[in-house]
């Protein structure tokens, strides 16, 4: 006769209740039966999981927000819907905290493709022994990618690349307009995190040591792919965390910090302040002179599902896809505007390159920044902290 | 030997000494790690001032937490012991409410609560008494009000037990052999409640000298504590050798208040606190 877990569990506590068992069998059989139940319900779940996808699941970590928004409802949603795989798609606080989960877990399991930022990151992963080798060969909407923003992770792995680049941005000054005008802004450039009137109403970005770098180079009069001095650029820094009221460590936070006027100037992410522009925020945004330029791709993790993954990948560079995502992320597309018609919405955005050739951005050069990373890191994580 | 001792040495010996021994590793790059036998990081630890600065200031911020915890949890604890409500679950349940809702999301609230179109200064502006918002965020203050905000509970509900377990009867007895009011709780209740209001401060003590994301949300740059000091190392400079070293100094240090605790209250108090 078979009976269920609670009518065992009931005459377990009566057989105890009667004394016929003393508390601490009764505890046991009650640990075993809980192990049990885990270990059938743990298969079962799996099982369950396993019948119900009838295709792969691909595990994509991004920036959250609206970027992970946009891709979610022009990418991933549709995609399933047209393939049956599923892309299960969550947050990241930065790549490195990927890194860190991949490396202490000593696998890659639910992790495969990443939002990944610029080149560095690109060299890290694959020097990390993470990258993959896509097959362009199934990934065909990839002709219509720029060369230009192709060319550097090609120069990393000339063989196969281990990502597609899918955008790219600037990280320039965003300013609240009824606090400080566009001339002022223009006028002082990267020296606007500095003004002293403006102490107290001003950000940063605490999560990248290269970003606040890059900005007290602009502020030491340095070109920021060559600098000489370092202590004049942690000088600025130190200057301009002397005038702010916080570091912010995500583009949500950003958003937040500008649209309730808690600061009125930031560096900030050019398609972030296309979104706050497009929410109807007074918030303007410059681009100083060399200011930072970067590329984002689409990182796929070595060991994951090779084929879905093209796939995907494939479907998220098709043109009706990537366009949309870019009108919905505020960044322009990796797609060549000389071999892609860009709609209105995206040749408005910051950033945005018709020339196709992404001449008249500045990019951060591995080959000088990444040497220098481990140094300069810790030395900004210390002065950030007004060591 | 005994599944308590098994479980113990699973899930915290074994993983704490794996910590100890990559404590002596030396990182050579960004998530690149040589195995060895280094005090490096150790001796790193000892005559930089940078950590000892951060040691100090988690400290003297988990006692101002602790404290203030423990003086603005003992009130609802004591009214909800002491109700002659017949719904006392009702209360019970109020307070484990907020756990419901994510950490990272009650903390946030704050922003909502005293930034500078927060509801406190929407009030404050609506009804004319300040011209301009006041600056509550990113400052000390509002990283022990975050903090205080996610750790009372702890402090109520342990308290609460407490008192729940005081027998009824001794002060009225008290209270028939002359003390006041104030003298019956004073010499009464504030006694027998002692091990429910120190094993509140030591779970709140603790809690607070481990966290790292309050003050990332709520602090400005000048508020930051020794568990932002692991995050950079582990997760920013992926430096894990130096990672490891910190935290297995931070599980010493928070080692030495426990066993400080049990010299003073008696670990049995503990147990007894938590029922």
């Amino acid at each position: 006769m078979k009976i269920s877990s609670t009518k065992r569990y009931e005459t377990l506590r009566e057989r105890m209740g009667n004394g016929d068992m003393d508390r601490r069998s009764f505890m046991a059989l009650l640990g075993y039966a809980g192990i049990a139940a885990g270990v059938a319900g743990g298969s079962m779940t799996a099982l369950s999981r396993h019948a119900m996808a009838a295709g792969t699941d691909i595990y994509f970590e991004g920036w959250g927000g609206v970027v992970s928004e946009a891709l979610r409802k022009h990418a991933f949603d549709p995609y399933t819907a047209k393939s049956g795989n599923k892309v299960i798609d969550s947050a990241f606080g930065g790549e490195s905290e990927v890194l860190t989960k991949i490396k202490a877990a000593g696998s890659i399991d639910g992790h495969n493709m990443l939002h990944s930022s610029g080149v560095s990151w690109y060299q890290r992963w694959v020097d990390n022994g993470y990258g993959s080798e896509l097959n362009e060969a199934n990934i065909p909407n990839m002709v219509n990618v720029m060369d230009a923003i192709i060319k550097p992770f090609r120069a990393i792995t000339p063989n196969s690349l281990s990502a597609v680049p899918y955008d790219y941005g600037t990280t320039g000054i965003a300013y609240n307009t009824k606090y400080v005008s566009k001339e002022e802004a223009e006028a002082l450039g990267a020296n606007l995190l500095l003004k002293k009137e403006l102490k107290g109403k001003i950000g940063g970005w605490g999560g990248d040591w290269a970003n606040r770098a890059w900005y007290g180079a602009l502020q030491s009069d340095q070109d920021p792919n060559n600098i000489k001095d370092w202590d004049a650029v942690w000088e600025k820094a130190r200057e301009h965390r002397g005038l702010i009221v916080k570091y912010w460590e995500s583009g949500a936070e950003l958003m937040d910090l500008l649209a309730k006027e808690e600061i009125y100037v930031t560096e900030a992410w050019s398609g972030r302040v296309a979104a706050l522009q497009a929410q109807g925020h007074p918030i303007g945004y410059l681009d100083p002179k060399n200011g930072l330029a970067w590329m984002e791709s689409m990182f796929v993790l070595k060991g994951s599902p090779m084929a879905d993954a093209e796939e995907l990948l494939n479907f998220m560079l098709a043109p009706e896809t990537a366009l949309a995502v870019a009108e919905g992320q505020k960044y322009p597309s990796s797609l060549d505007p000389n071999k892609i018609a860009m709609s209105d919405v995206i040749k408005g955005l910051p950033a945005f390159d018709p020339t196709g050739k992404l001449e008249g951005l500045v990019f951060r050069d591995p080959t000088t920044w990444n040497p220098v990373e481990k140094a300069q890191k810790k030395q900004w994580n210390r002065l950030k902290k007004g060591a | 030997m005994s599944p308590a001792l098994v479980t113990i040495t699973l899930l915290v010996v074994v993983p704490m000494s794996l910590i100890l021994i990559y404590s002596f590793y030396i990182n050579i790059d960004l998530g690149v790690d040589r195995p060895a036998f280094s005090f490096e990081n150790w001796s790193e630890l000892f005559t930089d001032n940078y950590y000892h600065v951060a040691i100090w200031k988690t400290f003297r911020l988990s006692v101002i937490v602790t404290v203030l915890a423990a003086l603005l949890g003992y009130i609802p604890a004591y009214f909800i012991a002491n109700t002659t409500y017949k719904h006392k679950w009702l209360l019970l349940l109020l307070l484990i409410l907020p756990f419901w809702v994510s950490f990272i999301i009650r903390t946030l609230s704050w922003i909502h609560i005293m930034g500078n179109q927060g509801a406190i200064n929407g009030v404050l502006l609506w009804l004319g008494v300040i011209d301009e918002p006041l600056q509550m965020m990113f400052n000390e203050f509002a990283v022990i009000v975050g903090f205080i905000h996610v750790f009372l509970p702890y402090m109520i509900l342990n308290v609460y037990v407490s008192l729940e377990g005081v027998d009824r009867n001794l002060v009225p007895a008290a209270r028939t052999l002359g003390c006041s009011p104030w003298q019956a709780f004073r010499e009464v209740t504030l006694p027998l409640s002692l091990p429910g209001l120190a094993a509140g401060s030591l779970l709140v003590f603790v809690l607070t000298a481990g966290s790292y994301v309050t003050p990332l949300i709520l602090g400005g740059p000048n508020d930051f504590l020794y568990g932002n000091l692991i995050y950079d190392a582990i997760l920013s400079e992926l430096n894990w050798p130096m990672g490891a070293t910190l935290s297995f100094t931070l599980l010493v240090l928070l080692g030495l208040v426990v066993v400080l605790y049990s010299r003073i209250m008696g670990m049995n108090q503990l147990y007894k606190a938590f029922g």
